[in-house]
């Protein structure tokens, strides 16, 4: 009989209940299903960010004096680094942008609802430390707009009441931003991040795996109505083609951008020349800086930046813990105030981040 | 049979467009992974010191452009210069005046002072430089 590697690990491994598994996965099919796609394109993001990451590792060099020189090198000399070293700097974006859109997605139609809190909240999580690899890999290139970026960022970390202090000599490795932050950037970006996203990522997968996609409020009253289950399509292969799809479709837009507008290098950090104009961070944390700019130095006595990052922090957790702040979503209502926040945080996200565009290109 | 064929004939082409993109993802990781040469391998000649600052019977080991050279004065007072590179695994070789060999401490290789592998697992001599004097300054240069 001639040798199958099917039969060798069936025999060994027993996988029916794999093959059992997948057989019966099956995945709702209404006219909300194309956002279910979103997860699945981070998640290709996120894998494409973990290879172009470590490529880029086997040539970059994190010190002060060749940090720069090594992200040079890997642009003009090595073989298709311009390409890697800009996949990595925009699928980076797309990915953040995929999970907000993926956020605001699950948010709106409910999906967060029982028994998903704790999707959710991993979920979260998950996006909270993305936005920490973006801060850690930002700097890691050491120009000039990363150094002050970091300079002002991590001042930010300081002005928190009470962990400032400690915050910002943690996240900077001493008192000022230095080669040794450089280093510690580079210690979080490439270990302890990866370390702590590996477990989340995981928690987050088999949550989704065991409770099966949500079905959107309004879908499952007109089910109830009917008195039909939504209709279904099996996960493999007619879910996993169509995720492809969009799998394609991220790869294409990511391909264009990284070929078309490859991401720029800049001018090596100098920590004693003065900061040119137009430093920002990264775009995802613009609508935060820009209303830091709005913030008068004192309220009522108390200094306004530490307010203004309270607040944020206070939304921050608000956020995170919508699933049990909604009440009525978990006994399958609908909370007119939970929808109009959400708006609301949408507008004022989308108005403040243009406007600290604009404000830039006038300058 | 129409339907069957169909179905055979859009599996390959899934099949053979997913392959192929994975092929086009390999091309540009395996020539990324693979370091670009370095700009030649340094200078073709270099000046080493004084000539009067090496006594006879002794050895230094300097750099080379990027690599390690070994210069000897032989117990006669002539000077010479090879690659210090072991020719076995390339470990640096250096000079033993008690023994008068050039020597590898890794796996206890000899040379003798024209760099012949004498001794131990090193397969070939050690590659000899030209050694000049210019105003008493010992200058090695490539090409012996």
């Amino acid at each position: 009989m001639a040798f199958s590697p099917r039969a060798w690990l069936d025999e060994r491994l027993d996988l029916a209940p794999v093959r059992e598994f997948v057989e019966h996965k099956s995945v709702p099919i209404h006219r909300h299903s194309h956002w279910y796609y979103l997860g699945g394109m981070t998640l290709f993001l996120f894998v494409v960010q973990a290879m172009t990451g470590i490529l880029l590792l086997l040539y970059y060099q994190p010190s002060e004096a060749n940090a720069f020189e090594s992200v040079r090198f890997i642009m003009t000399q090595v073989r298709f680094g311009w390409l890697i070293r800009s996949i990595h700097g925009w699928s980076g974006n797309l990915l953040i942008a995929l999970a907000f859109a993926h956020m605001f997605s699950t948010f709106f139609l409910k999906s967060y609802r029982k028994p998903r809190e704790l999707t959710w909240v991993s979920g979260m999580l998950l996006l909270f430390l993305m936005f920490a690899f973006g801060f850690s890999g930002y700097l890691l290139p050491w120009n000039t707009l990363s150094y002050f970026a970091t300079m002002v960022g991590t001042n930010i970390a300081g002005a928190v009441p009470g962990l400032g202090p400690f915050a910002l000599r943690f996240l900077r490795g001493g008192d000022a931003v230095t080669g040794a932050t450089l280093t510690r950037f580079f210690g979080f970006h490439v270990a302890i991040l990866p370390a702590v996203i590996g477990p989340v990522l995981l928690l987050h997968l088999l949550l989704i795996q065991r409770q099966g996609m949500s079905v959107p409020l309004s879908v499952e009253e007109e089910c109830r109505a009917k008195g039909t289950a939504p209709p279904s399509i099996r996960f493999f292969p007619d879910f996993l083609l169509r995720e492809l799809m969009g799998w394609y479709l991220a790869l294409a837009v990511l391909a264009g951008l990284a070929a078309l507008v490859p991401w720029e290098l800049g001018v090596k950090a100098d920590p004693f020349a003065p900061a040119p104009p137009g430093i920002q961070p990264e775009w995802y944390f613009l609508f935060m800086f820009q209303t830091l700019k709005y913030i008068p130095a004192t309220i009522f006595g108390f200094d306004g930046e530490v307010l203004g990052i309270l607040a944020f922090g206070v939304g921050g957790l608000m956020v995170l813990l919508v699933p049990f702040l909604d009440r009525a979503a978990a006994k399958g209502m609908r909370s007119k105030i939970v929808k109009r926040a959400g708006v609301i945080v949408v507008i004022y996200i989308l108005t403040m981040t243009t406007v600290a565009y604009v404000a830039n290109l006038a300058r | 049979m129409d339907e069957i064929s169909r179905r055979r004939w859009l599996k390959s082409l899934l099949g053979g467009g997913v392959g192929a993109s994975i092929l086009s993802f390999l091309y540009p990781i395996l020539s990324f992974v693979l370091p670009p040469p370095t700009q030649g391998s340094g200078s073709e000649s270099q000046e080493v010191g004084q000539a009067e600052e090496l006594k006879p019977n002794s050895g230094i080991v300097f750099q080379f452009g990027t690599q390690p050279a070994l210069l000897i004065r032989t117990p006669e007072g002539e000077l010479r210069a090879f690659s210090a590179l072991c020719t076995h695994l390339g470990c640096t070789v250096s000079y033993e005046a008690d023994s008068k060999v050039i020597w590898c401490p890794c796996h206890n290789g000899f040379y003798d002072l024209h760099g012949r592998n004498i001794g131990g697992p090193p397969p070939r001599p050690l590659p000899e430089f030209k050694v000049n004097l210019r105003d008493g300054k010992v200058v090695v240069s490539k090409g012996a």
